[in-house]
């Protein structure tokens, strides 16, 4: 292959909470700065920067991402931004990837940073937008539709219950008890979930993630140069991505073939034979219960139609066979959108170093896969990472 | 010298990252913000295939475009097949009726505003219906109505329920509803 090794060596994040009030540029500013003390480089050391954010629509103004460039220590230097929905954290670090890998700098500094909290009383406005505005947005969808209308399609398919579904809650949110940035960790019960307020059903409150302000750094490297600053580099290993039609309408919302696509495409790079016994932890995007399910059957982590059996059977709890979501997810940590996706990452990082503290999952894992989706139902963002 | 081998993020480490406030915060002044409500007009042209598909719901009709390629009749109708990647074909009629391919029961508006469903207020029932005449699983997102969101069930046959003539503008909002076959 013609591209170079590349290595994520530092990491910085922010807590998560409903409203921050730290602008955008601050907010990156400290998981930047964070991620960059973490690997003791300094930003002369950084040769550009990738930045993730989401709709400007959050901010009320535009070029969203080009203001954060101070923040994330891009001044004068090369900066993109990038943005494909919820997919973009997991993109920023593809991004990320592709400036090293390429051999054009030795260096990246990754930031995803998210202030949905400006749209106020609350951003589910700003989503009506995502619709196609002649065909779709005269009936006022709002996004709880489309998650709900594709869980229903998931469950049908499978017979899958809303009680098992609500598994992936209590798990999720339990496990975010012990990541000391988690806006919403908490011990609860599948009745709980059942029992909270219907938004869409089949989707009750507890089965959705939070709107969150946050950020999240990583600091990516050449391999001459990580191998110089730890001794413990993670490789990128594979990294994939792919974007389904915005017709989604046209497709069957019970089987993501994007998460698919862009799964084979990390896996081919990384060598991965048996996604299932090859990866040993897995951060799949969880902005809803059943996507986490969705994903991972769309990952071939699961079977189409196994992954409740493995949620039931314990395989996916924090020392089961293949943790998933060890972080606590959006679920348990919060949404911020393009910084969630960079949170699984920077996760798998701390995970494969043995440095999650109270979140670490035993048998020293040396394979893990960050995953993330967004648009409509559309993009499917993968990276597959190695000790 | 290798350097940074020891980064767990602790409570400590991560506490004065973030201010968190609450809603009141804001609503109360207790922090200064500047607020903005934004009132930007929009005219969407939308081409030549979504254009005709809205011209003829004035006329109460659905209308899709084939793909002789895939075989594939298209809706809603594009000028080019995107699987194909070549132009499209035949303008065809399709049916007022379909079949429910999924749905969900909406206690919220598009804002996130809750619906008083102990008032009385019937939910939202939002589904992809599946158009028959368009190719399997060729779905148009619509809303459902006259039915009791408890009766709604995927595979449901349906009919579009339409505005009169008159009051039709040429908008996919010309079909109110679609409702069960045979109610």
């Amino acid at each position: 292959m013609g591209y170079r090794r590349v290595a994520v060596v530092g990491a910085g994040i922010t807590k998560f909470t409903r409203f921050a009030k730290e602008t955008n540029g601050e907010l990156s500013y400290e998981a930047a700065r964070m991620a960059l003390d973490s690997c003791e480089m300094n930003l002369s050391q950084i040769d550009c920067v990738s930045i993730g954010t989401a709709p400007d629509a959050f901010d009320g103004f535009h070029l969203n991402g080009e203001t954060l460039a101070e923040g994330s220590g891009g001044f004068n230097k090369p900066v993109m931004r990038n943005y494909v929905g919820g997919g973009t954290g997991v993109m920023s670090a593809i991004h990320g990837w592709q400036h090293v890998a390429s051999g054009m700098f030795d260096t990246c500094l990754v930031i995803a940073e998210e202030k949905m909290s400006s749209a106020f009383p609350h951003p589910a406005g700003a989503f009506l937008t995502i619709f196609d505005h002649t065909t779709e947005q005269p009936v006022m969808p709002t996004l709880l539709w489309i998650f709900a209308i594709e869980m229903q399609r998931f469950m049908h398919a499978h017979g899958y219950t809303k009680e098992d579904i609500a598994k992936v809650a209590v798990k999720n949110k339990r496990n975010a008890l012990d990541h000391p940035c988690a806006q919403l960790g908490a011990e609860i019960t599948v009745d709980d979930v059942l029992n909270s307020e219907i938004m869409a059903h089949p989707v009750n409150r507890l089965d959705v993630s939070p709107t969150s302000d946050g950020a999240v750094a990583l600091v990516f490297a050449a391999e001459h140069v990580a191998r110089r600053v730890t001794e413990k580099p993670v490789w990128m290993d594979g990294v994939g991505w792919a974007l389904d039609t915005a017709y989604w309408c046209t497709r069957d919302l019970y089987y993501p073939d994007y998460v698919e696509v862009a799964a084979k495409k990390a896996y081919e790079m990384a060598g991965i034979k048996e996604p299932a016994k090859e990866i040993h932890i897995a951060e799949p995007y969880d902005p809803f219960t059943y996507k986490e399910l969705h994903h991972l059957e769309g990952l071939q982590l699961a079977p189409r139609g196994g992954s409740v059996q493995m949620l039931l059977d314990g395989v996916t709890q924090r020392d089961g066979n293949l943790p998933v979501c060890p972080s606590g997810g959006l679920l348990g940590v919060g949404n911020p959108i393009a910084a969630a996706g960079l949170m699984k990452v920077a996760e798998i990082f701390w995970q494969l170093r043995g440095e999650a503290g109270k979140r670490q999952v035993p048998g020293n894992p040396t394979c893990g896969l960050a995953q993330a989706w967004g648009d409509l139902m559309q993009v499917g963002t993968v990276v597959v990472m190695r000790t | 010298m290798i350097r940074g081998d020891k980064m767990e993020i602790t409570k400590e480490l991560v506490e004065k990252t973030i201010t968190a406030l609450k809603s009141k915060d804001l609503t109360d002044k207790k922090v200064i913000t500047a607020a903005w409500q934004p009132n930007l007009a929009y005219a969407w042209d939308d081409g030549p295939a979504i254009s005709r598909y809205l011209a003829e719901l004035k006329n109460g009709k659905i209308i899709a475009k084939r793909c002789r390629k895939c075989d594939r009749t298209m809706l809603p109708p594009r000028m080019f097949c995107e699987l194909c990647w070549r132009p499209s074909n035949e303008w065809v009629y399709v049916q007022d009726t379909g079949r429910v391919n999924t749905f969900c029961v909406s206690h919220v508006d598009w804002k996130a505003g809750r619906l008083d469903i102990q008032g009385g207020v019937r939910p939202y029932t939002p589904a992809v219906i599946e158009i028959d005449g368009a190719s399997p699983g060729m779905g148009i997102l619509h809303l459902l109505d006259n039915v009791d969101p408890k009766d709604i069930h995927i595979g449901m046959r349906v009919k579009a329920v339409w505005k009169p003539a008159e009051q039709r503008e040429g908008s996919i909002t010309d079909i109110r509803y679609f409702e069960p076959i045979g109610s």
